[in-house]
């Protein structure tokens, strides 16, 4: 299968042409948020450095970190670069308690990320004449209005189904003859599994080519999706802090996501002492944007564990690979594609009572699609001698949980110190999914 | 006559249930009445026992959940409908039953009753002259 470049100029550029570029628009960038944004301008005096230190991309390590809990501390739009006026769309991270992370995008941030999602289209083959049935959710989530945008940009027949209704899905996929599936890798498995003992043959679908992401996924799962699906799927990566998917993108030749960076300058870091680390090396990857207006971001921590890999591809593409996320240097869990933070079940918890009674997630993936447990002790204040009652208690945690995160979740009630502590502290996870 | 039962929490797992009647055996508390109730996910076993206050604090130091709840024993003639002339003095009466459970030996049945309003059940069966049966007989049996 061989796929063909979006934007020639800037993903084939040389090395020094790359640098260049970045170093420019990193400039402005700092420039934009030292003037307009006051937490960043405090931040940057904190740290002693100020806009005429930055030179070029070199200098990005003299910059202070963003985190998730600056966003939140800035809530709702404490960090957007733009007056409100100027901003044409926000998003916001869905299924956490407490304040969610918003993001703002002005008209031209629209056009970039409509840019990037179109390069990661085209590198998996994706053109005018293809029909790209996105099965994301549209919404809060930034997942279906990318690939939407990216869609319409390399003039392929955009099939806005959104997320669920399994049926349907199906249906449309047969009488439109969508060549291409945009969703979690695994819907797409449970996808594959309804095709199956659906009535509809393989040979009456056109279905081609998945485009993958918004929640980890090993190559054994790709293989096993390209099976069932018969189709060439394709890895996507992004998170909205930065502009959503689009971020990077697998090719043809599948060796890594090639990360759009002229529009964001990705760095590894030591996560514990916060060093850049050398090329091809595992660590913490860290953003800043370089060309988004509504809300620039620099040096975000994303969290996420990789390598970057700078020599040219195979493809042709000078933009650097990262490598397949292998885990994160936070707790958090990724479930079916929504970001899931075990302090947010504690939160839950503690509304219940003045402390947090002991609890344990079990995450399994049972016939590709993730499961979530929750075993919480029964202790002697929650227990009740009536039956009713101890089946209301885990209703009430079952539903508080599910409206406040957005998972389905099992709550199993336990014995008080069943739950396996270790060195004093409560085992607060068990992750069963195979990742590699 | 109010019984003091002790409920514990169970989870579905084998030997459990053991643990807690071995804890008992051990520091020579009696079991004179016992019944479990079972859902999917847990059970809960109720116990007339010969020393609840002992009971519940030797189970509460083994890590169990332990509730202690208000119950009524009380007796009648183990003959066909014996029972359920007592259990239309609980529906005229309005009062509920949360759950029973009970035994018959020999020539009379011997039950634990579990209601909504454990003293009006009290008074109903004072005024119907039932044989209600105290802690301490239920001890000895």
């Amino acid at each position: 299968m061989k796929t063909s470049i979006w934007n020639r100029h800037f993903e084939t550029m040389s090395r020094d042409q790359m640098k260049q570029i970045q170093s420019e628009r990193l400039r402005e960038t700092v420039d934009r948020v030292y003037y307009n944004v006051p937490y960043y301008r405090a931040k940057m005096q904190e740290a002693g450095v100020g806009p005429e230190y930055i030179k070029s991309a070199d200098d990005l390590k003299l910059l202070p970190f963003t985190t998730k809990q600056d966003l939140r501390d800035n809530y709702p739009f404490g960090l957007f670069a733009l007056p409100m006026s100027e901003i044409i769309r926000l998003h916001a991270s869905s299924g956490t308690t407490g304040r969610p992370t918003v993001v703002g995008y002005s008209r031209r941030d629209i056009a970039v990320w409509s840019e990037v999602m179109a390069r990661t289209l085209t590198g998996a083959g994706v053109g005018k004449d293809d029909f790209i049935q996105i099965a994301y959710g549209y919404g809060l989530f930034t997942g279906g209005l990318g690939l939407h945008y990216g869609g319409e940009k390399v003039g392929a027949s955009v099939i806005p189904i959104s997320g669920g209704n399994t049926k349907r899905q199906l249906q449309l996929m047969h009488d439109f003859g969508s060549t291409v599936l945009a969703c979690t890798p695994s819907y797409a498995s449970y996808l594959a599994e309804a095709i199956d003992e659906s009535s509809l043959d393989r040979e009456d679908l056109k279905l081609k080519v998945g485009i993958f992401g918004a929640e980890p996924w090993t190559d054994n799962m790709r293989f096993e999706i390209e099976k069932k699906l018969q189709i060439k799927a394709f890895d996507i990566y992004g998170l909205s802090e930065i502009i959503g998917p689009g971020v990077s993108f697998d090719c043809e030749y599948q060796c890594g996501l090639h990360i759009n960076e002229d529009h964001f300058i990705p760095e590894i870091i030591d996560p514990d002492t916060l060093d850049v680390l050398p090329e091809g090396e595992l660590g913490e990857l860290v953003f800043s944007t370089v060309t988004k207006e509504g809300l620039p971001i620099i040096r975000y921590r994303t969290r996420d564990l990789t390598r970057l890999h700078y020599d040219t591809c195979k493809c042709g593409r000078t933009l650097v690979r990262m490598e397949k996320c292998t885990g994160r240097s936070d707790d958090m869990l990724i479930i079916r594609g929504v970001n899931l933070f075990p302090s947010q079940i504690e939160s839950v918890l503690l509304e219940m009572d003045e402390t947090t009674p002991h609890y344990l997630l079990v995450v399994e993936r049972i016939n590709n699609l993730d499961t979530l447990e929750l075993h919480v002790e029964v202790e002697d204040r929650f227990y009740q001698d009536k039956i009713s009652e101890l089946q209301n208690l885990g209703k009430k945690i079952k539903n508080q949980i599910e409206s406040t995160i957005g998972l389905s979740v099992n709550v199993k009630l336990v014995e008080p110190k069943t739950i396996e502590r270790s060195e004093g502290k409560a085992t607060r996870v068990i992750d069963k999914r195979k990742m590699g | 006559m109010i019984i003091n039962q002790l409920s514990v929490f169970l989870e579905n797992r084998s030997g459990r249930m053991h643990e807690v009647f071995d804890i008992l055996g051990n520091v020579n508390i009696n079991v004179s009445a016992c019944s479990l109730a079972d859902t999917s996910e847990f059970g809960i076993l109720r116990m007339i026992v010969s020393d609840p206050g002992e009971a519940r604090r030797i189970l509460k130091e083994n890590q169990f959940s332990v509730n202690v709840s208000e119950v009524i024993s009380f007796a009648t003639p183990n003959t066909p409908g014996a029972l359920s002339k007592t259990l239309k003095i609980l529906s005229e009466a309005q009062i509920g039953i949360d759950y029973l459970y009970g035994f018959s030996p020999g020539d009379k049945s011997f039950i634990v009753l579990k209601t909504d309003n454990v003293q009006k059940t009290i008074d109903e069966f004072q005024k119907h002259e039932m044989e209600l049966i105290s802690a301490s007989e239920l001890y000895k049996f």
